[in-house]
């Protein structure tokens, strides 16, 4: 889970680390507040997990309460690269003398953390690496022994930061290292780090990435979820403990398997591109079980949208025996129809594996006029394309 | 002979007298595994029947292994434990951990295999979230179907569960020497490489299925491995080519993998080492098809 750059400045705060006093508000009535309270020139900035924001116009500068609400009425509502802007963070500002750059993240390659930073901060830091790349570190953080004070020096003095500061990064280094494995975080970002004209180190912007498996030990993050973000959809199938993805297409998808699903959404937009450039309308992972209720659960909240036409099933059934799946699917139609939701679009099915002939003879014997049944997934995939394409 | 995994194999499990674990030792026992007892502190000294075999439970991994030589041990206990009990097997130097346990903390992850790395890596760790290990006809760790294929001479590597019996399936004519699942998190005990360095050792395997997914640069590095240290034939698939772009990533994160963890990277960097590259499933089965049939 990525947060907002004021939920990664509060959580840097929690954990002692310098940053601006501030706040955020939803309403230009909340910024004035925050004004009123912070005093003097404050800066606006657009809550938004996207870059370029200062370009588009997301960032302004701010003296006492009155222009503040004006500055927040201009950025609330304001579109960046496709977000709308619902907050905006409003802090003191700050006389910044030089900016540095400071992360903590997962390094996959090597299976374990690292640590880059930078004294040419406050810029692309990706174009800093492919440029001058002896201006960023890169240093490998041991999984067990973290990052303690001589680390933290040891990344200061291969960094280059200069003396006067050296203390105050080091410090900052572990309090991040710290908050990072406190909280679970894959990714903490601080560009820039910056050093203040008296010489005070602050942590001007906050990128940070939570690890959703580690929510069994921090209830709170629950707490940071834009639940205004999710789609209604995605909401509906959380509830119902499925793995559903909104997607912009036609043919609705359900699956047993992330990676039999993934597979199946390429197939279906292979097929599309025969059929009128149909796409996958959602990714929906049912996964092993795939009972009867699962599958009805599965299947209301893919027909409720309402840009699917068609519906490819794809199971493979592993531990799950086929039959099961294609009763699942029967009683499934029957159960939205109990519930008033009579399915009416087309099911193009595919069952291979485990007791596959079973479950196709019950699929057969059902004589469902939706119900299409296919035993290739590529030619089922084909099936459902076309059915989308044909359909209004 | 297999790798990894062979009809030698002794197998305990690590939360046995749990449901999953329960279920998935019965159905491991049906499958002709040598399964040779459980773990859980709680209840050391009882036993468990498995339809007529009483298979003993042991305090801890490195009594289990005294008391029966086993040598693999699966591991089922919920995300909230799985760090301890890695960590456990880590302690016994059993040779082969296969977690099967989904939704473990990354930083759990993390520590288990820096402890593991610390302690001279004498297990081999599979997963986590994955569906685990198998030598059709021999032995099978994990969750993954018995009798969807014969015994071979393809060696399977994959990411994916539900891609791995899929393929499975697909060959099951031709048959598989062992096909490992190594799970799809961020971080995991064995990967592609590792499996790829096996197999191309491996007397018993002719050719290698490789099944990767978006995310990271692991199927890149696996090219890079393949050019240089793989002489028998691999054919790759890869699933995620339509998915949709993941969490924004920060800019640290593209600076390490030097790419964007796509599916078109993956297969470029593959092909560009020979590798063939089925569009499909299907297609990648009958790419290996291919190759098999002309020995």
């Amino acid at each position: 889970m990525d947060l907002y750059e004021y939920q990664g400045r509060d959580l840097f705060e929690r954990h002692g680390l310098p940053v601006l006093a501030g706040g955020v508000a939803t309403t230009p009535e909340e910024a004035r507040a925050i004004a009123e309270r912070l005093g003097g020139r404050v800066v606006v900035k657009a809550q938004v997990k996207v870059g370029g924001r200062g370009k588009a116009g997301g960032v302004k500068l701010a003296e006492g309460a009155e222009e503040t609400v004006a500055r927040a009425t201009d950025i609330l509502g304001m579109d960046i690269k496709g977000h709308t802007v619902h907050k905006v963070m409003i802090t003191v500002t700050a006389d910044v003398a030089e900016e540095y750059y400071f992360s903590y993240l997962l390094d996959r390659a090597n299976r374990t953390f690292l640590c880059i930073a930078s004294v040419a901060g406050g810029m692309d830091i990706e174009q800093v690496a492919a440029e001058t790349p002896d201006k960023v570190v890169k240093a490998p953080i041991d999984a067990v022994e973290g990052v303690d004070e001589a680390k933290a020096r040891e990344i200061v003095t291969a960094a280059g930061f200069p003396a006067e500061v050296a203390d105050q990064v080091v410090e900052v280094a572990v309090g991040l290292w710290q908050a990072f494995v406190a909280e679970d975080a894959t990714l903490v970002e601080v560009n820039p780090l910056a050093k203040t004209g008296e010489g005070k180190l602050l942590l001007l912007d906050a990128k940070v990435t939570l690890d959703e498996n580690a929510g069994f030990r921090h209830p709170d993050h629950e707490a940071l979820v834009d639940q205004a973000a999710v789609d209604p959809l995605e909401q509906a199938a959380k509830e119902k403990d499925l793995n559903y993805v909104k997607l912009d297409g036609e043919v609705g998808i359900i699956g047993n398997g992330a990676g039999l699903v993934m597979s199946t959404l390429d197939v279906v937009a292979y097929a599309g591109e025969r059929h009128g450039g149909v796409k996958p309308a959602n990714f929906l992972d049912i996964g092993g079980g795939a009972s009867a209720e699962v599958m009805a659960n599965g299947l209301e909240i893919v027909l409720s949208d309402p840009s699917v036409r068609s519906v490819f099933v794809n199971v493979f059934g592993g531990i799950t025996a086929c039959d099961a799946v294609a009763n699942g699917i029967v009683q499934a139609l029957a159960l939205l129809e109990q519930r008033g939701e009579k399915a009416t679009k087309p099911l193009v099915v595919r069952l291979d594996g485990n007791n596959a002939e079973a479950g196709r003879a019950i699929l057969d014997g059902a004589n469902n006029p939706l119900i299409q049944r296919v035993d290739t997934m590529d030619g089922a995939a084909e099936r459902a394309a076309e059915l989308a394409a044909a359909g209004v | 002979m297999a790798i990894w995994l062979t009809k030698d194999s002794k197998v305990i499990v690590q939360g046995m007298t749990g449901s999953e674990g329960m279920k998935h030792t019965r159905r491991m026992l049906a499958a002709g595994t040598t399964v040779v007892g459980g773990v859980n502190p709680r209840k050391a000294g009882t036993t468990v029947d498995f339809d007529g075999a009483e298979l003993p439970v042991f305090a801890s991994v490195a009594d289990a292994m005294k008391e029966t030589g086993a040598d693999v041990t699966v591991i089922f206990v919920p995300p909230q434990f799985t760090k301890g009990a890695v960590v456990e097997a880590i302690d016994a130097e059993i040779p082969l951990a296969v977690v099967i346990t989904e939704g473990v903390p990354v930083h759990d992850t993390a520590s288990f295999w820096a402890y593991n790395v610390a302690k001279g890596a004498k297990t081999r760790i599979i997963g986590p979230n994955c569906p685990g290990i198998a030598s059709p006809g021999a032995s099978n760790a994990g969750i993954i179907p018995a009798d969807i294929t014969g015994t071979g001479r393809i060696g399977l590597v994959s990411k994916s569960g539900t891609l791995t019996y899929q393929m499975m399936y697909e060959l099951r004519d031709i048959g598989f020497s062992t096909c490992v699942g190594i799970g799809g998190d961020p971080i995991i005990g064995t990967t592609h490489i590792d499996a790829l360095a096996a197999f191309e050792a491996d007397p018993e395997t002719d050719a290698i299925v490789m099944i990767g997914e978006i995310g990271g640069d692991a199927e890149e590095r696996a090219a890079e491995f393949i050019k240089a240290n793989v002489t028998k034939p691999v054919v790759g698939y890869i699933a995620g080519f339509t998915a949709p772009p993941g969490k924004t990533m920060g800019h640290a994160g593209a600076i390490i993998s030097g790419s964007a963890g796509t599916a078109e990277a993956k297969k470029e960097a593959l092909e560009a080492v020979g590798v063939k590259v089925g569009k499909t499933p299907t297609e990648t089965a009958k790419l290996m098809r291919e190759i098999m049939s002309g020995r």
